[in-house]
């Protein structure tokens, strides 16, 4: 701050640079960048990027993990194999049954909740706690949880359902047709409060003279969601919606915490199949072409967001 | 709905928020009576999913101060009981499992946290300041690195430790989740928004980057060095996927991996397993007390970035 005010930028810049850096081109600080980012990159490197290429070379041997090294060459062999598996489809086909089940009442009921809360002028933050706390708490916490309420026979859900008039419910995880349902409703307890702070984040970006005028105009409340909150959330619908469609392709905790997978293999999704063929049966190569087929899948979603997002913003 | 919106708010600074106005009187009463019972509708409907969501944690609570032998007779004797124990936190407690899991948890988090934190703000800085070569590339290697899933890569990362003999080590939780790309991004955006007078001026002075980083632009970032050290290190406590991989040595499990074998190992126990979920995640429940707003707004933060 002692530094005369007035001094111009580029001076100063011209004093420290070496005067062959100078004569290069604007100001080009290429050592010094490259050290700031060398410590993240070597992580980047050997934890990202690594493994991204080990996992597609690995998926063209038949690896196995008890044996060092790759193995023999398998060419195409692990694909053939996952994808005539009927284990694969019907674990590919329990994570899209997970996704349809939870992304719907996550996305509209976070919606609904934010608007409603919103809309609240006292006791805003308390439901925001209420809504929000489940989210930042382990995964294996909130299956101990559900699992217990779920308890056959004598647990709470059944308590309440006799309540009801129901008599002899099923066992929600123990019936094959159930079990998943099971672990989207845990789910959807546990993850709503991070939609519904996204959604919530939105609307406060929407100055609360537009509704208060709306309203002075004789726009009915209905009016006003449907005409002014709806359109200006429908960017952060996209975006909720595909982190979610994401997540869920990617879920493996409460399936392993909850059901193992079963009964039978009824609630078996990807990930659980990939861990199991790599650390159960050893099959590292297989493990590895399933790992890709997923990657492949949460990747080419995760792109069309990005190039829809680019092509909104350059629009 | 454009001209609705452009519209009202010039309307509205000639009435006056309070109402009081001649002119909005003939409106007002008609929209105010019907706002007023939809927000009563409203009210009853959020209200009603409030006392719906509180329900798992009460009950969690409720179950873990109900005697064991009480709490596996069922739902219906942990209800009716009035006798709230804090029997099995002590057991828990005198046991030592829960000890070296929280150590195991805090020693992993905590790393992860320091390290993620000062080398995420040190890439971050040259993308915000520094005019380089390989700059572009550097960008597009930032975004592809947030579309990867990281748990899909679980199989590669456990063959690489291994193959390092890293496996059954804190390391092998750690290294893995520090090149949280996102990090970066959200560095990035905040330096970018700080004013770069000053940094100018120790420029003029003879600071080198180094110092700039350390002693101007990371005291002035204070609030988004604290959100993401929270938010990360709420993410390496509850991840379970990679310490169930890499540690399979007792002694050095995680809070989520002994989790998952308390429902095991301890049976019929119901009042310790609901104790023992519940002191998983207390250190985060006190944490989100004090760290409330920043949790919430780093949440938002990352979430419209990712």
């Amino acid at each position: 701050m002692s530094a005369p005010p007035a001094q111009p930028i580029a001076p100063a810049d011209a004093r420290t640079a070496s005067p062959h850096q100078r004569t290069t081109t604007l100001f080009h600080h290429d050592k010094p960048a490259w050290l700031f980012l060398a410590p993240f990159a070597i992580f980047y490197v050997l934890f990202l990027i690594w493994p991204t290429i080990f996992m597609i070379i690995s998926s063209f041997f038949n690896s196995s993990l008890v044996s060092s090294g790759l193995g023999s060459f398998a060419g195409l062999a692990n694909y053939r194999e996952m994808l005539t598996k009927d284990e694969f489809w019907s674990a590919m086909w329990h994570t899209l049954q997970f996704t349809l089940y939870t992304v719907p009442p996550l996305v509209i009921l976070a919606f609904v909740f934010a608007i409603l809360v919103n809309r609240m002028k006292r006791g805003q933050g308390l439901f925001r706690v209420v809504f929000f706390v489940p989210f930042i708490l382990p995964s294996a916490t909130i299956s101990l949880i559900w699992l217990y309420i779920f308890t056959p026979a004598n647990g709470l859900l059944a308590l309440v359902q006799t309540w009801l008039g129901f008599d002899a419910p099923r066992p929600v995880l123990g019936t094959p047709s159930l079990a998943m349902i099971g672990i989207a409703l845990a789910t959807i307890w546990w993850t709503i409060g991070f939609n519904f702070i996204l959604y919530l984040a939105a609307l406060q970006d929407v100055p609360r003279e537009t509704y208060e005028a709306a309203s002075v105009d004789g726009a009915s409340p209905w009016q006003q969601i449907r005409y002014i909150t709806i359109p200006l959330l429908s960017r952060t619908t996209t975006l909720v919606v595909v982190l979610q469609i994401i997540a869920s392709l990617k879920i493996f905790d409460q399936v392993y915490l909850m059901t193992s997978g079963g009964p039978g293999t009824s609630t078996q999704v990807a990930l659980g199949l990939i861990t199991n063929t790599a650390f159960t049966d050893f099959r590292v190569g297989a493990a590895s072409a399933a790992s890709v087929l997923l990657f492949i899948v949460i990747m080419v979603i995760a792109a069309l967001r990005q190039l829809t997002e680019r092509s909104e913003r350059t629009a | 709905m454009a001209s609705e919106t452009v519209d009202t708010p010039r309307r509205r600074t000639g009435n006056g928020v309070s109402g009081a106005a001649p002119p909005a009187l003939t409106n007002k009463p008609k929209a105010k009576e019907g706002s007023g019972a939809f927000n009563i509708i409203a009210g009853v409907f959020v209200g009603f999913f409030a006392l719906l969501w509180l329900v798992p944690s009460f009950w969690a609570i409720k179950t873990s101060l109900t005697p064991n032998p009480t709490a596996a007779l069922g739902a219906e004797a942990i209800l009716r009981d009035t006798n709230p124990t804090l029997e099995s936190y002590m057991t828990l407690f005198r046991a030592g499992d829960i000890w070296n899991w929280y150590l195991a948890s805090a020693i992993t988090s905590v790393v992860t946290v320091v390290l993620t934190v000062l080398f995420a703000s040190m890439a971050a800085y040259p993308l915000s300041r520094l005019q380089f070569r390989g700059r572009r590339i550097v960008f597009l290697l930032m975004i592809l690195g947030i579309m990867v899933p990281g748990q899909v890569l679980i199989i590669p990362i456990f063959q690489q430790l291994g193959a390092v003999g890293l496996l059954n080590t804190y390391w092998a939780v750690i290294f893995p989740q520090v090149p949280a790309v996102i990090a970066v991004f959200v560095f990035k955006q905040f330096f970018d928004g700080l004013p770069k007078e000053l940094e100018e001026a120790a420029r003029i002075d003879g600071a080198g980057f180094w110092r700039i980083y350390w002693s101007i632009i990371m005291p002035l970032s204070k609030p988004i060095v604290a959100a993401m050290a929270v938010l990360t290190f709420v993410g390496v406590w509850n991840n379970l996927l990679l310490p169930l991989f890499v540690l399979s040595n007792p002694e050095l499990m995680t809070i989520p991996v002994g989790l998952a074998t308390v429902q095991g190992s301890y049976g019929q126990r119901v009042a310790d397993i609901q104790a023992s979920a519940i002191l998983g995640c207390l250190p985060l429940v006190v944490l989100f007390i004090f760290f409330q707003r920043r949790i919430i707004e780093g949440v938002a933060g990352t979430g419209t970035k990712g």
